[in-house]
């Protein structure tokens, strides 16, 4: 007979206060989320660039302007997040920075860099 | 693959797809901002180039792979009850399906056109 243990799981998160780590992680998966959420939108906006010249104006259009501006600096905020958190994910895997000072930095780092990033990118692009 | 494996199986293709997203993400951000296409007929030829064609349509399944095992996770984690998870776990996947698809056809088609 399987007993179970009651012991205490913490998914809620308005009630864990998270340490730099776990905040790193939950925007890698809310950006995750996110990006996935945008699919449907990237891909229509590829499919009416494709279309032929109306379509690709029409598109071009669609990523200026107020909103289309925050549109693409929250996607690229998200790449640049999701990207640079991964790619520690992947580090740690191999076990270069798993130390806790280490690991609390380079977190931060990924946190302080993503926006800035997402600035920066989408300045260059439109 | 043995049940007991599953969750390694779907690691290791969260990381291969990593990797490949990751590399072509950065190739795809270096051309918009330092060679973007100017107009229709550059941004067709460039993406309706065969090495990127084929390139883009292998994007668009690994994205779609790990699109899948991500938002899988999440729903996993957040979301309990199990008839809930189990309809909101098959929108995503058509939905996932349905996006491949619309954007492989996107692809194909401008190098028929």
């Amino acid at each position: 007979m399987m007993t179970t243990t009651r012991r205490p799981v913490h998914l809620n998160l308005l009630k864990i206060k998270l340490p730099i780590g776990g905040i790193m992680s939950i925007i890698h998966r809310a950006t995750g989320l996110f990006m996935f959420l945008a699919l449907p939108y990237l891909i229509y906006l590829l499919d009416l660039s494709l279309s032929g010249p109306a379509g690709y104006a029409q598109a071009g259009a669609a990523v200026h302007g107020l909103t289309g501006t925050m549109f693409v600096f929250l996607v690229m905020w998200s790449l640049a997040h999701h990207l640079l958190a991964g790619i520690r994910y992947l580090l740690i895997d191999v076990d270069l920075g798993v130390e806790k000072e280490m690991a609390r930095q380079t977190a931060l780092a990924v946190v302080v860099a993503g926006p800035i990033l997402g600035l920066l990118l989408t300045g260059g692009m439109l | 693959m043995s049940r007991k494996a599953s969750g390694l199986k779907a690691w290791a293709i969260q990381r291969l797809t990593a990797m490949y997203i990751g590399l072509f993400s950065l190739y795809l951000v270096a051309v918009f901002l330092f060679s973007a296409p100017s107009d229709y007929a550059q941004w067709k030829a460039w993406i309706g180039g065969s090495l990127v064609s084929v390139a883009m349509l292998v994007f668009v399944v690994t994205v779609l792979m790990h699109a899948w095992i991500g938002v899988r996770d999440v729903l996993i984690d957040y979301v309990h009850p199990i008839a809930i998870r189990a309809a909101l776990l098959g929108v995503v996947a058509l939905s996932l399906l349905a996006m491949g698809l619309w954007a492989a056809q996107a692809l194909i088609l401008v190098r028929l056109a």
